[in-house]
């Protein structure tokens, strides 16, 4: 990424998100690359850009189809490789045909001469990335959005090269290797697909089990069964979604239908308070061994440093204790001994991924089929080669879906939510250790609210939406613009932000659009203290 | 950048010193006012735009000094705003620079110059007047809020020091030896001023701090001993042509230099300067041609020139002679010099004490810009060159190319590391041509005579003319002009030198003392360095008083240890520690022996010598070393 | 637009052509564009170093690791200056000791430099007496220092040698600036800003003896634009920025570094993988360093990496609000 000389960070307020991957950036930004951020809002990531383009909230596909329109227009496509490597171009072509400048402006309120130029130099940059985080995916058609942007990079060859590419980062330390592992729905470990005949037939050789030929629930499905009553029991292990799922009254309601919720966890989170059973584990990152997989597809070994408490138990343990009092014995394979398995199952992933070379390399990137590969730096080189090895890539013909909720005369501010530097997610981890930077949660407006409100930092304010309301603090922030307000879900206890999302999801990815709800913000009098 | 901004608030009076110097804003994200940038709800444009902006830093805060005394929080934040600068960063500028202040200062302040030069020359009876009248030097409140304390404005609001009652503070070296006792007046305000006085009596000190206006500046009328002599090259100008006027300049002989020139190429032009053996009049002596030649060969564009003026070393005024006297001469000959090495740009780094020669160099370019002479097409030839001038802060370190470079790009004035030498990696980090004042004025005869007529002058080794700065214990102080190879006799008794004369401060506080006997040195580079000793700056500053002398030794560390950057460790301590042991010994108390101590002194002296990164720690011992071994001051402990 | 196939492969590292140079008598071969110093250490010489630092730009400052350059009018960095062919170095003439003695000499006398790992032997080695210069002077307080105008003097005190003693900061719950033991080596300016963190809450101010590490309008840190990484902290040489943990247990005499375990693992806060080497002395952590080495974080972390593992260990935080776990 050091080396793009063009970067579209989009959706992402990476600054504060993912602060060492930001250093990185920095280090291309200092070189010379230029550095567009898209986001509502005007965050330190912005900050830093060449050019921020404060889009509206849910126009990220009405700006990337116009992006593509101009380049298009401007003969500035990389025709050589669209012929070569994708299909459905022309398609493509006559779907974003619509979107002038012009319209591109209206749709997205960023002006026309900025979209103008941010395609030519998108477009004619020798190395060009997009990156993108949850402003992009947090929405109710977060897939459009993702092949909005690959369209993007399709179009103009920024794929498949050095310091090109589509570059989703990865918001918690082992999601991708969660789904590595095959901790998907769809997917068998190695993202091997569960409907393939031939792949299932291999794992169940191996496992000696029948596998069913059929895809599981997504977090958003399992809640709908459990609504339902479909679903009876859960494990929940390592997550907290009373508070970190959209519309936290729905989540606990779902949950509270259970006959059995066993919850693994290592703090009594508001979720673990609803468990049948909960089952006190390790901290994996430090107290276990293990791998984890970061957001360029690097296996990085994670290891025990220090004893858990008393009465904790590593997850390992737990599983296959779990697995022998259901009758199955799988031995006791320590931490090695399962990734070894995957390795097996999973050759042409993690084949040459031993620990040992985990260790001395600091981490492989996948794929890395056997012990001699160095293991890829990046994806899709194939695209590139005569003659095309592997099939072509689709363009898909994306149009962009008004949110789920706009802002009306009786919710007429629409709120977005995000992290702050020093906080993860429900807080459960970094609520526990002192910094200069932890702040009460608040509602940050911007001065022209602030103003019409007439509020000031610190007057408290009730923030509702169609589904809950909160009290909260305001802070008066320059880089929000009238109508958008935000808010994090770092302190849930005090403000359970995630009573005021809702659970428009994309039935694609399961992933609720957190990056708009419709909200009140009223300013409640008294002090905050005697309000809550 | 993600940068926070101070809590506080600039006046208007602020903002409108700055913006006269930034130009209005442009956008809510730079400072502008939100409601007047409404489309800027949906795009910001900032990133590297922004971060080039960064060497309009200095100009802005000398702005923001110039307004209102001192940068007050709030302007520091407007600054920060502006720019983009991050405030730490800003805020080290800020104290990096004697002339600009952090906490409120008086409207006016008159800077009394106590450095060699004057001290034994009236400036401790015009001290002695200042602090009758106005009680304490204002020297040490120049941090604001202690560390921990929240920001805010530390006394009284920001624009409240005009109320307050004129002050006044030592200063280094003011570039005024040949009128001593001086003194630099600054009123800050809507319309600053500034101005130097020279001669100052206890009746004009009195006057100034007690709100007087201050008169006409010192050089109004520029004047050098010589005038008249028909042999003068590089001062015949001074005193006899209106520095003011373009027409009498070009009716002088100016420009014939600059068409011939254009008319020779730039690869000739380069030729007759090395062929004419100049080398550099700055204390470097590298040669000329060399360096333009090797800038014209760089191919990493764009190349700049840069005239160095920040002449700040004790003694020397002769850049404020040359520059107030013949403005257009420097003009002229930096555009030769940015034709010759293919530069489109050049920066005059001109010293913030010459308030007369800014305001003369300023005249001079913009009436050479209006005559076509600077500007896209210099002289109708389809040359482009433009001269930008900046003034120093306050920092003798920024006289070293590199400090001053960073000067420039809006950074504290600390010296790089060399290699890469400027013509390969200077000015924001391209090749640069850096030239004293006195080395530009050499170009124009060289072109106009060529440089073998040029080299006829002075010896094989040491071409030319030269400018002698002379001061002290002469009756006709001044600057000087004579060819290589004269005796510093012969310029002593010309300036009229005291019979009784004991010692001569020979190229500045970075130079060394000869005794009284040795003034038969001819003054060429290779004389000097034969005799251990150097030309310098060309300052010859003579002593007749015993106590004087030691009294300059003292001041000459002082000096040094005030003017260090503070970057490398040699030259941050070892100055502290020279003007530790200094003191020791002047006041009779030797650590384990006057013995001892000169050991340390030596022992501390190759360090600095040695280790320091530039040559101002590498100099900073040489004259209390020449003040021990030539002149055997210290040996005992006297008083 | 582009008419051809060009595929973009990570750039092959361009391998310089060796120059040969001698160093100390002996011939030695060094690919063009490394430093005396990496030639040097290449060549099994120690060089004494304390603002150099792989992971940032050279700051040059400290002029310890000068050596002998023949036809060098001065002393070179080695830190920074490249070889060149034919260059004749010695790295331990009697010039060079001379200026490496001075120099620590200039620091022990100025500065506390009790927690700079490896000081005390190279003072010995040296034959480093600061005491020659004085009796030290009696601390300051911070505002004192900070109050020292630029370029306006006051006469030494002749009975005693300057110093920057000055009392510790702690502003924040995370980090205490000893400022009594800072050398000055920019380390902390360069990893706060361009070299790594760009957050640039401090900077260079003031001039000379007193220049001091500083942020705006010297406000504490919880008023700056500090982000609490401590990326400052983890290149600092001499301790003069120190973690809480460490700084109280050395207050305590409880640090024992000689029995800490030192344990790689990967920071949990998000998806970039930042390499976090825990610090366990007695089954709790006591301090969190990232690998300089490593590729990903070169020694960096973010405010949750460094010290967000207090929820781990609810019993050692000095944070009463660390949630009791699960297994309690």
């Amino acid at each position: 990424m050091e080396d793009a000389d063009v970067v579209f960070l989009w959706g992402s307020n990476a600054r504060h998100a993912h602060p060492i991957w930001f250093h990185h950036l920095l280090k291309g930004v200092h070189r010379g690359t230029r550095l567009y951020v898209m986001d509502p809002r005007r965050t330190a990531s912005a900050a830093w850009a060449d050019v921020w383009m404060g889009l509206h909230s849910g126009s990220d596909v009405a700006l990337s189809n116009t992006l593509a329109r101009e380049i298009i227009h401007a003969g500035l496509a990389h025709r050589t490789f669209i012929e070569h490597a994708t299909t459905g171009f022309e398609a493509y072509a006559a779907a974003v045909e619509p979107y002038t400048l012009a319209e591109g402006e209206r749709l997205t309120g960023v002006p026309a001469a900025v979209i103008r130029e941010a395609a030519h130099t998108f477009a004619t940059a020798d190395k060009a990335m997009i990156a993108w985080t949850l402003g992009i995916t947090e929405h109710h058609n977060s897939v459009d959005n993702v092949l909005a942007l690959i369209n993007l990079a399709l179009l103009t060859g920024h794929v498949g090269r050095w310091a090109c590419g589509c570059n989703p980062l990865r918001g918690q330390n082992n999601v991708q290797g969660g789904g590595d592992m095959g901790a998907l729905p769809n997917r068998l470990p190695g993202f091997q697909d569960i409907l393939n005949d031939d792949t299932r037939a291999r794992f169940e050789r191996h496992y000696g089990v029948p596998i069913q030929p059929k895809h599981g629930r997504n977090l958003t499905e399992m809640l709908e069964a459990m609504a339902d009553g479909e679903m009876s029991a859960l494990l929940c292990a390592g997550e907290n979604p009373v508070q970190s799922d959209a519309d936290g009254h729905r989540v606990a309601d779902a949950l509270g239908r259970l006959d059995h919720l066993v919850v693994q966890e290592i703090f009594l989170t508001a979720t673990a308070k609803l468990a049948h059973v909960v089952l006190p584990a390790t901290a994996s990152w430090c107290e276990a061994d293990g791998t984890v997989t970061n957001s360029e597809r690097r296996v990085q070994r994670i290891r025990k440093a220090k004893e858990p408490p008393a009465g904790a138990r590593d997850e390992l343990w737990i599983f296959n204790e779990l697995a022998s009092r259901l009758g199955v014995d799988i031995g006791a394979p320590n931490a090695e001994q399962v990734w070894n398995e995957f390795r097996v199952v999973a050759p042409h992933l993690a084949g040459g991924m031993s620990y040992e070379r985990l260790a001395t390399h600091g981490g492989l990137q996948w794929p890395c089929p056997d012990e001699s590969h160095p293991g890829e730096a990046f994806l899709h080189g194939r695209l590139w080669e005569t003659p095309l090895r592997g099939p072509r890539v689709p363009f898909s013909v994306v149009q962009p879906s008004m949110p789920y909720e706009v802002p009306d005369a009786d919710f007429p501010f629409l709120l977005t939510t995000g992290r702050r530097l020093e906080s993860y997610n429900t807080g459960v981890q970094t609520g526990a250790y002192q910094s200069p930077l932890h702040t009460e949660e608040t509602i940050d407006l911007s001065p022209e609210d602030a103003a019409r409100l007439e509020v000031r930092d610190g007057d408290v304010m009730r923030v509702s939406s169609r589904r809950g309301a909160v009290l909260v603090p305001a802070r008066v922030d320059h880089g929000l613009r009238a109508g958008l307000v935000f808010m994090t879900f770092h302190s849930p206890d005090v403000v359970n932000t995630n009573l005021l999302t809702h659970d428009a999801h994309d039935h694609r990815s399961g992933t609720a659009a957190f990056k708009s709800a419709a909200v009140r913000v009223e300013r409640v009098n008294g002090s905050r203290k005697e309000s809550l | 950048m993600d940068i926070r901004l101070p809590d506080a608030d600039p006046t208007d009076a602020e903002r409108e010193a700055v913006d006269a110097v930034l130009g209005a804003p442009t956008s809510r994200w730079h400072g502008g006012a939100r409601d007047q940038w409404q489309h800027d709800t949906h795009v910001g444009h900032g990133g590297r735009a922004m971060r080039q902006r960064r060497t309009e830093l200095v100009p802005a805060l000398q702005a923001l000094q110039s307004r209102h005394g001192w940068i007050s929080p709030g302007g520091l934040r407007y600054v920060c705003e502006r720019l983009h600068v991050p405030p730490a960063e800003a805020w080290g500028v800020a104290t990096f620079y004697a002339l600009l202040a952090t906490a409120p200062r008086p409207r006016r302040v008159v800077h009394v110059c106590d450095d060699i030069g004057c001290r034994n020359r009236g400036a401790r009876d015009v001290i002695a007047a200042a602090t009758a009248v106005a009680g304490a030097h204002l020297g040490h409140a120049h941090a604001t809020a202690a560390e921990g304390d929240a920001p805010g404005h530390p006394a009284g609001d920001a624009a409240g020091s005009a109320t307050q009652a004129p002050g006044w503070m030592p200063s280094p070296c003011l570039g005024l030896c040949d009128q001593a006792p001086a003194v630099l007046v600054t009123d800050a305000g809507a319309v600053p001023e500034e101005r130097q006085l020279g001669g100052v009596t206890d009746d004009v000190i009195r006057a100034l701090l007690t709100g007087a206006a201050p008169g006409a500046d010192a050089l109004a009328d520029t004047r050098v001993p010589q005038q008249g002599d028909a042999s003068l090259v590089l001062l015949r100008r001074v005193g006899v042509v209106d520095p003011t006027s373009l027409a009498a300049y070009r009716d002088a002989g100016g420009y014939r230099a600059l068409a011939r020139a254009l008319d020779l190429g730039a690869e000739a032009v380069i030729a007759e300067v090395t062929a004419s053996g100049l080398v550099g009049r700055g204390g470097a002596a590298f040669p000329t041609g060399r360096k333009w030649d090797a800038v014209r060969r760089q191919e990493a564009t764009p190349h700049y020139v840069v005239c160095n003026a920040d002449e700040s070393e004790p003694g020397t005024f002769k850049d404020r002679v040359l520059i107030a006297g013949d403005p257009f001469a420097v003009v002229e000959a930096m555009t030769i010099a940015g034709f010759a090495t293919g530069s489109t740009k050049g920066f005059v780094y001109l010293r913030a004490e010459y308030p007369l020669a800014h305001q003369r160099l300023h005249g001079a370019v913009e009436a050479a810009r209006a005559a076509g002479l600077l500007g896209d097409d210099v002289m109708g030839r389809g040359v482009r060159f433009d001269i930008e001038i900046r003034r120093g802060a306050g920092a003798y370190i920024c006289g070293e190319e590199t400090a001053l470079f960073e000067s420039i790009e809006g950074k504290r004035g600390e010296p790089r590391t060399k290699p890469p030498f400027p013509v390969q990696v200077g000015l924001f980090g391209k090749p640069t041509v850096v030239n004293n004042v006195e080395t530009l004025a050499n170009v124009l005869p060289i072109v106009l005579e060529g440089g073998a007529a040029y080299a006829a002058k002075g010896t094989p080794q040491s071409t030319g003319t030269r400018l002698f700065c002379l001061s002290g214990a002469v009756a006709r102080p001044g600057v000087y002009e004579a060819p290589c190879g004269t005796s510093l006799r012969a310029l002593l008794q010309q300036a009229g030198v005291s019979p009784r004369l004991s010692a001569v401060l020979l190229g500045g506080a970075a130079g060394g003392f000869i005794r009284a006997d040795e003034t038969d040195l001819p003054l060429t580079l290779e004389h000097a360095r034969a005799a251990d000793a150097t030309l310098g700056s060309g300052v010859i500053m003579a002593f007749d008083d015993p106590d004087d002398l030691r009294e300059a030794v003292l001041r000459i560390a002082a000096f040094f240890r005030d003017e260090s950057c503070g970057q490398c460790v040699p030259c941050r301590v070892g100055t502290v520690r020279q003007e530790e042991a200094l003191h020791r010994l002047a006041t009779g108390a030797p650590l384990g022996g006057v013995t001892a101590e000169l050991a340390l002194l030596d022992d501390i002296g190759r360090a600095m010598r040695d280790a320091s990164i530039c040559g101002l720690g590498q100099s900073a011992a040489a004259a209390v070393d020449s003040a021990v071994r030539r002149l055997g001051l210290f040996a005992t402990t006297a008083q | 637009m582009t008419a051809t196939l060009i595929p973009i492969t990570r750039p092959a590292r361009t391998s310089r052509p060796p120059v040969a140079l001698t160093i100390d008598g002996r011939t030695v071969t060094a690919e063009a564009g490394v430093t005396l110093l990496a030639a040097c250490r290449a060549a099994g010489l120690e060089i004494p170093t304390l603002c150099f630092l792989e992971t940032l730009t050279p700051a040059n400052v400290c002029r310890l690791c000068v050596v002998e350059v023949e036809g060098a009018r001065v002393l070179v960095p080695s830190c920074s200056r490249e070889v060149e062919a034919g260059m004749v170095v010695h790295t331990n003439s009697p010039r060079v000791r001379h200026a490496r003695r001075l120099v620590l000499e200039f620091l022990a006398s100025s500065v506390d430099l009790s927690t700079t790992p490896g000081m005390a032997e190279l003072l010995v080695e040296y034959g480093c007496h600061p005491e020659r210069f004085g009796a030290s002077a009696e601390p300051q307080s911070t505002a004192e220092r900070a109050a020292v105008g630029v370029g306006h003097h006051e006469p030494p005190d002749t009975a005693h040698a300057a110093t920057v003693a000055q009392p510790v900061l702690r502003d924040n719950e995370l980090f205490v600036r000893d400022y009594a033991k800072c050398v000055l080596c920019y380390r902390c300016v360069q990893a706060c800003g361009v070299d790594h963190q760009n957050s640039f809450a401090i900077a260079l101010a003031g001039r000379g003896f007193a220049a001091r590490i500083s942020t705006e309008l010297s406000v504490g840190l919880p008023d700056s634009a500090c982000v609490y990484c401590g990326n400052c902290v983890a290149v600092c040489p001499t301790g003069a920025l120190m973690a809480v943990p460490e700084f109280d247990l050395r207050a305590a005499g409880a640090w024992r570094p000689e029995e800490q375990a030192v344990t790689d693992t990967i920071c949990p806060y998000c998806g970039v993988g930042c390499t976090v080497s825990l610090h366990v002395q007695d089954n709790v952590i006591v301090k969190a360093t990232s690998p300089f080495a490593h590729g990903i974080t070169q020694g960096n972390l973010c405010i949750k990496g460094r010290f967000g593992w207090q929820h781990v260990q609810p019993e050692a935080a000095t944070a009463s609000t660390a949630p009791a776990r699960a297994a309690e």
